[in-house]
């Protein structure tokens, strides 16, 4: 039997600081042959492992030049850890687990993505596949909020994205006081009414904070957007990512497992009480 | 195809040595601190003859009857569930070498383990872990070491306590699939069925005597006797009552009130599964360790994500408790979580009753009780 306990030994080959607190990490897997045969779909995530601290779920921004690439911000014990280690520093992963982004269903349509704070990751995975294979989808809308306009990730990637033929980029921060060109002030889900794109002909995908997605909701369907378009991705307190230590249910399903990504009817029942 | 045949209590030494010589080691209740536990055992006089238990809402005490017999109790503190799913589990070993980490696989040798004295209840709570443990994507190597060496001998209630339920979740109180072996004690002995082809082969081995028709007379009117329960649940698919009580917090105020979130009630269910996964190293940090153990959903750690905890409240806290067992399960693993044990009332501190909170929150539901 495989075990699924078992990490597999790790090397930092790069990292990017992204901002004061974010980095992100180029990862290789030490043995050639399982690195050869890593693969993942958008959305999915890995468990990092670090010496004699434990692992937490991570998900994949992308591959690049073969490597595995992670972006980090240091929020507590661990992650604090793997936002410090530098290049040639070894750790454990676990993975790839979880679904994808309906990137593939998605073909033809127009792709609306929302994200805020710091939840962005596993958006951008998406985002950056959907830019990859441009001509296969219509117009892409991407819509991030922040607080300050210092937080935002990877100003130049966005700035890039402004370039992008019929891409709109909205951006939106929620404490600043003063007006600049490229950005609305308040919060991200009153950048929606800004966005243009086919309600009828939609795939959104979104991450952020709890609140955030949920006001999300509600402007998505004012504006006429059928919620079975939309698609979230989810966190919870994760153990084990294999479906075993219970953390991660939502309701129903094992966040772990039928997630991260969801289809918003799928979970709205769960997701907009509190307390699950 | 089962058999059948009547094995005289002086013969039960036979069944134990039988196992012994076949290289198991036997597993089954003894009293210890008071109440009936799991223990492995050396020889039948450690069974705790003539011991009958009283359990009710936080209150568990034994009784020394004249009678002797061995199973006459109902239910043990803890089911099955830590011997495969243990309380304590390490997963991994990592250590630091020249280059790099390197992982290593925790890997047990687990003896073959015979287990006597399982009631109805745990055979459903353990094929209820099976199903979790073993039969998804990902299968847990322990709790499979553990399971793959396990001989397992039932015996049929012959009685019920006052917190037993399991008549109304369809999980008891007689023996009805599972088990190699299944006991059934009379005065004089057992009425002894095999169901399997270790049980039939063991079976063979023992000095049985034919049936004879009063056996099975008595047997019949004591599995009747045992069906007699206090509690009941109103239904074994309980989803929509607790989905429509779910939408509505005020509900379970009453209940969280009470609540001390101890967790017990979780620790005692033998189909409880969550864990969580702790790192140890010893001070000299020449490796450290990643180990399981034990967690319920009523920690804050549990649902702690940076910065908050999304069950922090009892009321969020037993909702969880309760609507998992009793609703989501049935969406996770086609039927209920409960098998009508009734551990986790008698082990709640404050006599919480998991049948009474259902009964109330459906007459609540069913009368339309305000919402906030
Ligand atoms: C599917 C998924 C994908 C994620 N992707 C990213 C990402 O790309 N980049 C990123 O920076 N963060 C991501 N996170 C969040 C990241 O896992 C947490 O920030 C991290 O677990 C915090 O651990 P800590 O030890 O530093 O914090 P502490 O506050 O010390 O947390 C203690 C423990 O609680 C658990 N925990 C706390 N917060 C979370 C959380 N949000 N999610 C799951 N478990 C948690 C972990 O077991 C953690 O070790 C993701 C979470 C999930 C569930
Ligand atoms: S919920 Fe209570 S009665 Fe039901 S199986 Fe668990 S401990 Fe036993
Ligand atoms: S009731 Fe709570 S502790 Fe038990 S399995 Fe469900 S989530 Fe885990
Ligand atoms: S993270 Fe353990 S069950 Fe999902």
């Amino acid at each position: 039997m495989k075990d699924p306990w078992l990490p597999q030994p790790a090397v930092v080959i790069d990292k990017v600081m992204e901002t004061a607190d974010v980095a992100t990490l180029a990862l290789k897997l030490v043995d050639p042959v399982a690195h050869a045969r890593f693969h993942f779909e958008c959305g999915q995530f890995n468990m990092l492992y670090l010496y004699g601290l434990g692992e937490v779920p991570i998900s994949i921004m992308d591959m690049q030049q073969g490597l595995v690439l992670h972006t980090i911000r240091a929020v507590g014990r661990i992650s604090r850890k793997l936002v410090a280690l530098e290049p040639g520093a070894s750790l454990g992963l676990r993975g790839p687990f979880g679904n994808s982004w309906p990137i593939e269903q998605a073909r033809g349509r127009d792709l609306v993505f929302i994200t805020a704070g710091l939840g962005c990751a596993p958006v951008i995975a998406a985002i950056r596949r959907a830019i990859a294979t441009r001509p296969a989808y219509r117009r892409l809308v991407i819509m991030q909020g922040v607080k300050h306009r210092d937080d935002l990730l990877w100003q130049e990637q966005y700035e890039r994205w402004r370039e992008v033929p019929d891409c709109q980029v909205l951006l939106s921060a929620s404490e600043e006081k003063q007006a600049h060109f490229a950005w609305s002030l308040g919060m991200v889900t009153g950048l929606i009414e800004k966005a243009e794109f086919d309600v009828n002909n939609c795939t959104v995908m979104m991450c952020g904070p709890e609140p955030m997605i949920r006001a999300s909701m509600r402007g998505l369907a004012e504006a006429g957007v059928g919620l079975e378009n939309c698609y979230v991705s989810l966190e919870r307190n994760m153990q084990c990512a294999i479906g075993l230590c219970g953390h991660c249910q939502m309701g129903t399903p094992f966040i772990c497992r039928e997630g991260p990504v969801f289809r918003v009817p799928d979970i709205q029942q769960w997701f907009l009480l509190e307390g699950y | 195809m089962q058999q059948s045949a009547f094995l005289p209590r002086e013969a039960l030494s036979q069944l134990f040595q039988a196992l012994q010589g076949d290289g198991y080691r036997v597993v089954g209740p003894t009293a210890e601190q008071g109440a009936i536990v799991y223990r492995e055992l050396g020889s039948v006089a450690e069974l705790p003859a003539g011991l009958v238990d009283h359990q009710a809402p936080g209150r568990y005490r034994l009784e020394q009857q004249a009678h002797g017999r061995y199973f006459d109790w109902v239910g043990t503190a803890q089911g099955l569930k830590p011997w495969l799913f243990t309380p304590e589990q390490p997963l991994m070993v990592a250590r630091e070498v020249e280059g790099g980490l390197r992982f290593e696989s925790v890997r047990e040798t687990v003896p073959p383990t015979a287990v006597i004295g399982l009631r109805n209840c745990d055979l459903a709570a353990l094929a209820l872990q099976d199903r979790h443990f073993l039969q998804g994507e990902y299968p847990d190597p322990h709790y499979a070491a553990r399971r793959e060496q396990l001989l397992l001998i039932a015996v049929n209630c012959h009685r019920s306590a006052a917190t037993c339920f399991c008549v109304s979740t369809g999980d008891g109180p007689e023996v009805t699939a599972g088990a190699d072996l299944v006991l059934d004690e009379l005065g004089a002995g057992f009425w002894v069925w095999a169901s399997s082809p270790r049980g039939r082969a063991l079976l063979a081995r023992l000095p049985t005597r034919p049936l004879a028709g009063a056996h099975k007379r008595r047997s019949k009117a004591l599995r009747k006797r045992a069906r007699l329960q206090q509690r009941a649940l109103p239904s074994t698919d309980l989803r929509e009552p607790l989905y429509k009580a779910r939408d509505n917090e005020q509900l379970w105020q009453s209940v969280a009130d009470r609540c001390l979130t101890c967790g017990n009630c979780a620790a005692v269910c033998p189909t409880c599964f969550c864990s969580r996964v702790d790192e140890e190293s010893p001070l000299d940090a020449s490796q450290s360790t990643q180990i399981r153990r034990w967690d319920t959903c009523f920690n804050d750690e549990h649902s702690y994500l940076v910065g908050h905890v999304v069950r922090e409240s009892a009321v969020h806290k037993y909702r969880q408790w309760l609507t998992h067992k009793l609703a989501m399960w049935h969406d996770q693993y086609d039927r209920s979580g409960c098998t009508g044990c009734g551990r986790c009332i008698t082990w709640c501190p404050v006599g919480i009753d998991i049948v009474e909170e259902v009964d109330r929150l459906c007459t609540e539901v069913k009368a339309g009780a305000p919402r906030e």
